[in-house]
């Protein structure tokens, strides 16, 4: 790895993107505990409204907001009856719309789950959200095997399994359906976003016709899990198409983010394993006959930062020791300063990395060091905008908007 | 709630206060488009702006209705009417952020929606707006809306209010499922929660079984307050049993009256009392400086509404047939209407209110031919009519007299332009209901539930009264 004091790296390379995954008091179990948590107000407006302004304050791409259809658990298949750590949060949809009005630029990317939600619904939502954003709107997409988050709906019935067994034939089958069905999910949201051509409202007072029906199209899906028939009822977004994106672990999850999405998380922990995934994602884009399309792939990083790396490192360690564990994650969890950090990224970004998401270890403490420590580091080296360059999401990604499918002219 | 001046009507019962809402104009033809005032019906600033009038008027909240499937006449979208809208939840979400006391009420249906994730929706709505949620439940139960969905359309007619009364039953269990008292979040002793199996429920019954923890912690107004909408026997039933509000639809002295008397004289037999069921009508208004000009301006109105397509496409509600080859301004068709099962039009409630074709067509043919209308005079003469018509100080007071009498306990108002059409109605007649003492001019609460005078469910359940 290069030291830190190496020389910057070439100006030519592209900014990089940068976003920040928001997961209630932190991603550290403990971060509530932190002096700046405000663990009595992570249920209100003004939690989520002062976090994403700050992340706003550091011109960052977007943010993600994390969710799920069961309470929060250290266990990965099941409930683990804790009342130590934060438990309780609030729709992730819900919370980018509040947030929307109040904030200008910065993408909002809340975390949806395929598995046992309606994509007409979330297609709408979804539109919506790029309506009162004013185009900076996105979706996560996830799925969740978890039998007791399926107890929660009543209409399917998962295997219970422990995490242990997840290379085993059962869930790698259950893995594989949850993903296809993810992509026809995907698929669907998408197509309804299209269902309606841009100038499909035509308020012709002289024939009494307010809109073109023949601008507006059936989406008749029909997939192994449901169909849907469309039209939306919502208009076709701002952004014609908002950002679907997806952390991706394995080759299924990698399938769908190459076919699907237009950003794909990973999870390296080294420049050779981010040259690895990026190259099968990139073969299932080819494959998949996307590969002209835009495609971003972000790294994934788990941060602890500070001014000086061993005050980094302590603060890690007392997290540790209040949640009476060491902090593990799929991501690599980095700790030390936010010079050191600027290193890694500009290094990870000469795999093909395209942008960074980097989970807060503690939201209030560690957002502000990405913010007010990370992006002054990042636009030193000119590596990171200094303004924000467009006002929908898509602008800031360098994505344009896409054409309609459905329309002939 | 006080009557403000002690001022009594003159058979001495005390002054009811108003309430009033503001219902954002939706995909009908009361809804008016060609009109050269008339905005967007999707920009988020169309929908800010009718909140912040409301509020400024201080109305008690802002409701929203919704539609699941484009609708369709002849088999094809229907395109004369305002087409689209955007997703309740996520419209609501956002007026929180730009208002701060106004009341927030979204159509939601029971049937293409699962009660765990609607109750995270609306649990989280209280939470993100400061307690001022509201849900208007309804039903469906058709394949053709169903078609958008996972779950299609299966659910057998008769078993819509079964599925909406277990759905609201399970909802009210999972937001029951969080006392409020659970989160302790003290970084000093390290406990978040007090208790581990906070949002415990299991709910077995006819159509959901389901188990496990709910996610949300109980929001300030510890369930969001619920409207429901629907005239049968089963709709009554359903609102008494349960409801905080009635969206009615009788706006008219007379059948207002007996609607009310007839829902409120139900909630004895639920063990409720009379102000625990507020009775809400849609109601529409067209303003004048004089009666006259409103009169006039109302007649305009009622052109925009019905243009001549407008007109043949509602004949054809009756006559379930194709009628475009007629002239609207022509006769009504000689021909009788199609007594077959299927119906021309689809995803719309007009379908079903002519439950007797050939009567109405026999009815409004003669009608016609007495009167010397053509189709699109018939559609205007027959059709509704504006609620409220007349200067600020007539209709002010009609609407006083209208709830006064026991029609409704107030109003929930849908303009007929987007989204101006209830400026006038905040700066002119609003001052007069104050002048009144009849409606609010101040916000005394921060919830919803304190603007309609109802109790929080756990002061409730306690016996404990509101303050």
């Amino acid at each position: 790895m290069s030291a830190s004091s190496s020389p910057h790296p070439p100006l030519s390379a592209s900014p990089l993107h940068l976003a920040v995954a928001l997961n209630g008091a932190g991603w550290h179990p403990a971060a509530w505990r932190e002096p700046g948590a405000r663990p009595g107000e992570l249920l209100t407006a003004a939690y989520w409204t002062d976090t994403v302004k700050e992340a706003e304050s550091g011109l960052l791409d977007f943010v993600t907001i994390e969710d799920a259809l069961g309470l929060q658990s250290s266990r990965y298949t099941e409930p683990d009856g804790r009342t130590d750590q934060e438990r309780g949060r609030l729709d992730a949809v819900l919370i980018a719309a509040r947030v929307a009005p109040l904030t200008r630029h910065i993408g909002l990317v809340p975390t949806v789950v395929a598995t046992h939600t309606e994509p007409f619904h979330i297609s709408k939502a979804i539109a919506t959200l790029d309506y009162v954003s004013g185009g900076r709107a996105g979706l996560r997409v996830q799925v969740t095997p978890r039998q007791h988050e399926a107890a929660h709906f009543g209409r399917r019935t998962f295997p219970r399994f422990r995490i242990e067994d997840r290379d085993t034939p059962a869930v790698r089958d259950l893995t594989a359906e949850l993903f296809e069905e993810a992509g026809d999910y995907v698929e669907v949201v998408r197509r309804l976003w299209d269902s309606w051509e841009d100038d499909a409202e035509i308020r012709d007072v002289a024939t009494g016709r307010f809109i073109d029906r023949d601008k507006l199209h059936y989406i008749d899906f029909e997939g192994r899990h449901f169909s849907v028939k469309g039209p939306s009822i919502t208009p076709r977004p701002p952004q014609g198409q908002p950002v679907v994106s997806a952390l991706a672990h394995q080759s299924v999850p990698f399938q769908l983010v190459a076919r699907s999405t237009d950003i794909g998380y990973i999870t390296p922990h080294d420049t050779g394993q981010a040259r690895t995934v990026i190259d099968e994602i990139r073969a299932g884009q080819t494959a998949a006959g996307r590969a002209a399309e835009p495609l971003h792939i972000f790294g994934d990083l788990v941060v602890f930062l500070d001014d000086d790396p061993a005050a980094a490192a302590a603060r890690r360690e007392r997290l540790d020791e209040l949640d009476g564990a060491p902090y593990t994650s799929d991501a690599k969890v980095f700790t030390g300063t936010p010079a050191q950090l600027a290193d890694l990224l500009l290094e990870w970004q000469q795999a093909g990395l395209s942008g960074f998401r980097l989970r807060p270890a503690g939201t209030g403490h560690d957002l502000r060091a990405i913010t007010r420590g990370l992006v002054p580091e990042l636009q030193r080296r000119g590596a990171f905008r200094s303004a924000y360059e467009a006002d929908t999401l898509r602008g800031l990604l360098g994505l344009a908007r896409p054409a309609n499918r459905y329309a002939t002219v | 709630m006080s009557t403000s001046n002690g001022a009594g009507t003159s058979t001495g019962k005390p002054l009811k206060q108003i309430h009033l809402a503001a219902h954002f104009p939706g995909v009908n033809n009361t809804t008016v488009w060609s009109d050269p005032a008339a905005g967007s019906h999707v920009e988020f600033s169309s929908f800010a702006h009718l909140a912040r009038t409301a509020e400024r008027a201080k109305f008690d909240f802002l409701f929203l209705a919704e539609g699941l499937r484009l609708r369709e006449q002849g088999g094809k979208i229907y395109d004369l009417d305002v087409v689209g809208r955007p997703d309740t939840f996520t419209v609501l979400s956002a007026l929180a952020a730009v208002t701060d006391r106004l009341g927030l009420t979204g159509t939601i249906n029971s049937t293409f929606n699962e009660p765990y994730e609607v109750a995270r929706q609306f649990a989280s709505l209280d939470h993100l707006s400061g307690g001022r949620a509201a849900w208007n439940v309804v039903t469906s139960w058709d394949a053709f809306t169903g078609e958008n969905f996972r779950r299609g359309g299966f659910l057998p007619q008769e078993e819509r209010y079964s599925r909406a009364r277990e759905f609201l039953a399970t909802a009210n269990e999972l937001f029951d499922s969080w006392r409020g008292d659970e989160i302790a979040a003290d970084p000093g002793t390290g406990t978040f929660l007090r208790d581990a199996r906070a949002g415990s429920f299991a709910h077995k019954g006819q159509h959901f079984d389901i188990e496990g923890q709910f996610n949300v912690p109980r929001s300030p107004q510890g369930r969001p307050v619920i409207f429901q909408a629907g005239d049968s026997e089963d709709g009554r039933e359903f609102a008494a049993a349960g409801a905080d509000a009635i969206f009615s639809r009788y706006s008219t002295l007379k059948e207002g009256q007996a609607f009310y008397a007839d829902v409120k004289g139900r909630l004895a037999r639920h063990g409720r009392t009379h102000d625990q069921l507020l009775i809400l009508p849609a109601a529409t208004f067209v303003l004048g400086d004089t009666d006259a000009e409103a009169q006039e301006h109302a007649r305009e109105v009622r052109r925009q509404q019905v243009s001549g397509a407008t007109a043949i496409k509602h004949l054809e509600f009756v006559w379930n047939r194709d009628l475009s080859a007629y002239d609207p301004e022509g006769p009504l068709p000689d021909i009788d209407p199609d007594p077959g099962e299927h119906t021309i039009a689809r995803g719309r409630a007009q379908v079903r209110m002519y439950r007797d074709p050939l009567a109405t067509a026999r009815e409004w043919r003669e009608l016609a031919a007495a009167k010397n209308w053509s189709i699109r005079d018939l559609v205007i003469e027959t059709g509704s009519r504006q609620s409220f018509v007349g200067s600020a100080a007539t209709v002010a007071a009609a609407i006083n007299d209208f709830v006064q009498a026991d029609a409704a306990d107030g109003l929930i108002l849908a303009p007929h332009i987007t989204p101006g059409g209830l400026d006038v109605f905040a700066d002119t007649v609003v001052p007069l209901l104050q002048e009144r003492g009849v409606f609010r001019t101040e916000y005394e609460g921060t919830t919803l539930r304190d603007h309609l005078g109802l109790a929080h469910p756990d002061d409730a359940a306690s016996g404990r009264v509101a303050s």
